[in-house]
């Protein structure tokens, strides 16, 4: 125990906490994309980086709650231009990602008036009127936990309306969608949009989290989301849409407890990708090698009791 | 009342996979019509339904329900009025989701257009949504919350066939939907499938490779060769005719013997 809590103190809790739950937008963006429309949309590191642009920029303009809204729409037309490329122009869905993504990057430092790094230190961000109002060591929780639960609720409500039921029957079965009489085009676009409209808000916190943003604060977003990801709904399991959303919120949490765990065993900081990216590729790779497994188990009796038929004989 | 008017598809035009499905097929289905429609591989049966339902927009002639002219509409539009099911159970239901959601999914035909996009399935349609499974005697009506791919093949196709018919549907397209299940079963859905239709007065076409069940069931059946209606015949006519008549008309229309390894197989059982 007392090694834990040398490992773990307070500050440490809560700051894990704090990104966590700003990093569990990401993972629910790709919960949306990945999990339900089954499409592997890579615009979100670049998404990532223009929310976080946007908002720098709002907020720099002293509208730090006006940025929350821009970061959503900035994110939200990402995500269209992305969906019209496959839906209306016939581009392999990674690959329409991977062009919105390379093309955000200049958009991105345009935004950021051709400067790789904005820093809003002296601007008022929504943290620093939480510090004023509530004050002591949780207000930053504090406000990262309402936008986190105001998202989850949208979430749970919206996944259950006749167009979020749509949503996730076009990842599960697109032929099935259209006989319903709904246009699966639609239902990807309105899908994409929504996921990188929390990609987008997620940028903006993080960009009023720590004061700054960078041109390269998106990179590998998309691998540590799914990781958060797949933790999450390891951990959950199946079930109803609002058992799931808090299953990936709670996997974004505890993949940062164990980043923070990793930093204070002395992991340097610049390892933390890798691991991820390990830790991604395990996961999803697990399911594949246990029917393997399954498989080999199988042959290697059968192969066993045939050499021992053989000699039988 | 369906019109097909002098319908063609040639598919891959112009390179060595060239092949006319449809040439030029001509078919005028009247309200409450119920047609069979047998034929060899290949004969252009599904490729015709997929011209009704607007898979593909065909290349010449025009499709026409109830005075509409469809040929050109898109398939989502379409399956507004048009229900439409297939051999494989797996395609008509999405298996992640509950039994509850799926059907709330089939009932969004009903819906006007835009208003429907953010109501949520309500007290009064789950009650309804009981109700009608339960008439498929599968027990179906108490695992409400159970995601859809836990059931058998023959449970997922009654509850496509009773999705595909929750909103009346102008015509109903079956593609050998019982030819994947157990004969046990297959004899369920097919009973359900007759009760159904006979219910709601359903237009109906139904593909299938069992001559027997071709004569036995519905007003009309049509033979199709190389994508072409080569034989029609209706009520009284149609009643009088076996299994043998229908293999002496095939050799007729299309100077050869029917090629269709399941229908021989199922003509040699019941001969």
């Amino acid at each position: 125990m007392s090694a834990l809590s040398n490992i773990f103190t307070m500050s440490i809790a809560l700051s894990a906490l704090e990104t966590g739950c700003i990093y569990a937008l990401v993972a629910l963006a790709l919960f949306i994309s990945f999990s339900l429309l089954n499409i592997a949309d890579l615009t979100t590191d670049g998404c990532y980086t223009l929310g976080c642009a946007v908002g720098a920029m709002v907020t720099l303009a002293g509208h730090p709650f006006l940025a929350l809204f821009a970061s959503l729409l900035a994110g939200a037309m990402a995500g269209y231009v992305t969906a019209f490329l496959q839906t209306k122009m016939g581009v392999e869905s990674i690959l329409a990602g991977i062009i919105v993504n390379t093309g955000l990057y200049t958009v991105n430092i345009m935004v950021m008036q051709f400067s790789s790094v904005v820093n809003i230190f002296n601007c008022d961000t929504i943290f620093r009127y939480a510090k004023e109002y509530i004050g002591g060591s949780w207000y930053k929780v504090i406000v990262v936990l309402t936008v986190i639960v105001i998202v989850a609720a949208f979430l749970a409500w919206f996944l259950n309306t006749r167009l979020g039921l749509s949503i996730r029957a076009t990842g599960d079965n697109a032929a099935m969608v259209k006989a319903s009489s709904i246009n699966p085009a639609f239902t990807i676009t309105v899908g994409l949009c929504v996921a990188n409209s929390l990609t987008g808000l997620a940028g903006c916190l993080l960009a009023q989290y720590q004061n700054s943003c960078d041109i390269n604060i998106g990179t590998g977003m998309v691998t540590i989301a799914l990781a958060s990801l797949i933790i999450g709904e390891t951990i959950i399991g199946k079930g109803g849409i609002l058992r799931r959303v808090i299953g990936v919120i709670l996997g974004s949490v505890l993949y940062r407890f164990i980043v923070a765990i990793a930093i204070r065993l002395h992991v340097p900081a610049e390892c933390l990708k890798l691991v991820s990216a390990i830790i991604v590729a395990i996961a999803i790779a697990t399911p594949y090698l246990k029917g393997k497994a399954g498989f080999w188990t199988i042959r290697l009796k059968k192969q066993h009791a045939v050499s021992k038929s053989g000699k039988n004989e | 009342m369906l019109e097909l008017n002098h319908i063609s598809k040639t598919f891959n035009p112009g390179t060595v996979n060239e092949k006319k499905a449809l040439d030029d097929v001509t078919l005028h289905l009247n309200d409450g019509d119920f047609a069979t429609i047998i034929g060899s591989n290949g004969a252009g049966k599904s490729t015709t339904f997929n011209a009704i339902t607007g898979a593909f927009f065909v290349d010449e002639g025009s499709v026409i329900l109830d005075g509409n002219d469809i040929t050109f509409t898109k398939e989502h539009v379409r399956s507004k009025v048009i229900g439409h099911l297939f051999q494989d159970p797996l395609l008509g239901t999405a298996p992640h989701m509950t039994i509850e959601e799926n059907m709330a999914l089939a009932y969004l035909r009903a819906g006007t257009r835009n208003t429907a996009f953010f109501s949520r399935i309500s007290g009064k349609d789950k009650k309804r949504f009981q109700e009608q499974l339960a008439l498929l005697d599968m027990g179906l009506e108490n695992r409400m919350k159970q995601p859809v791919g836990l059931l058998s093949g023959g449970q997922r196709q009654a509850l496509t066939l009773l999705m595909a018919t929750m909103v009346t549907p102008r015509i109903l397209l079956l593609d050998e939907h019982t030819a994947a299940l157990d004969p046990a079963t297959a004899e369920k859905v097919l009973a359900l499938t007759k009760k159904i239709i006979e219910e709601q007065k359903i237009t109906c076409l139904m593909v299938t490779h069992n001559m027997q069940q071709a004569l036995d069931l519905g007003n009309r059946l049509l033979m199709m060769d190389s994508g072409r209606i080569v034989f029609d015949v209706k009520d009284e006519e149609k009643k009088k005719m076996t299994t043998a008549d229908l293999l002496e008309q095939f050799k007729i229309h299309a100077g050869k013997s029917l090629d269709n390894d399941r229908i021989l197989l199922s003509g040699v059982s019941e001969t």
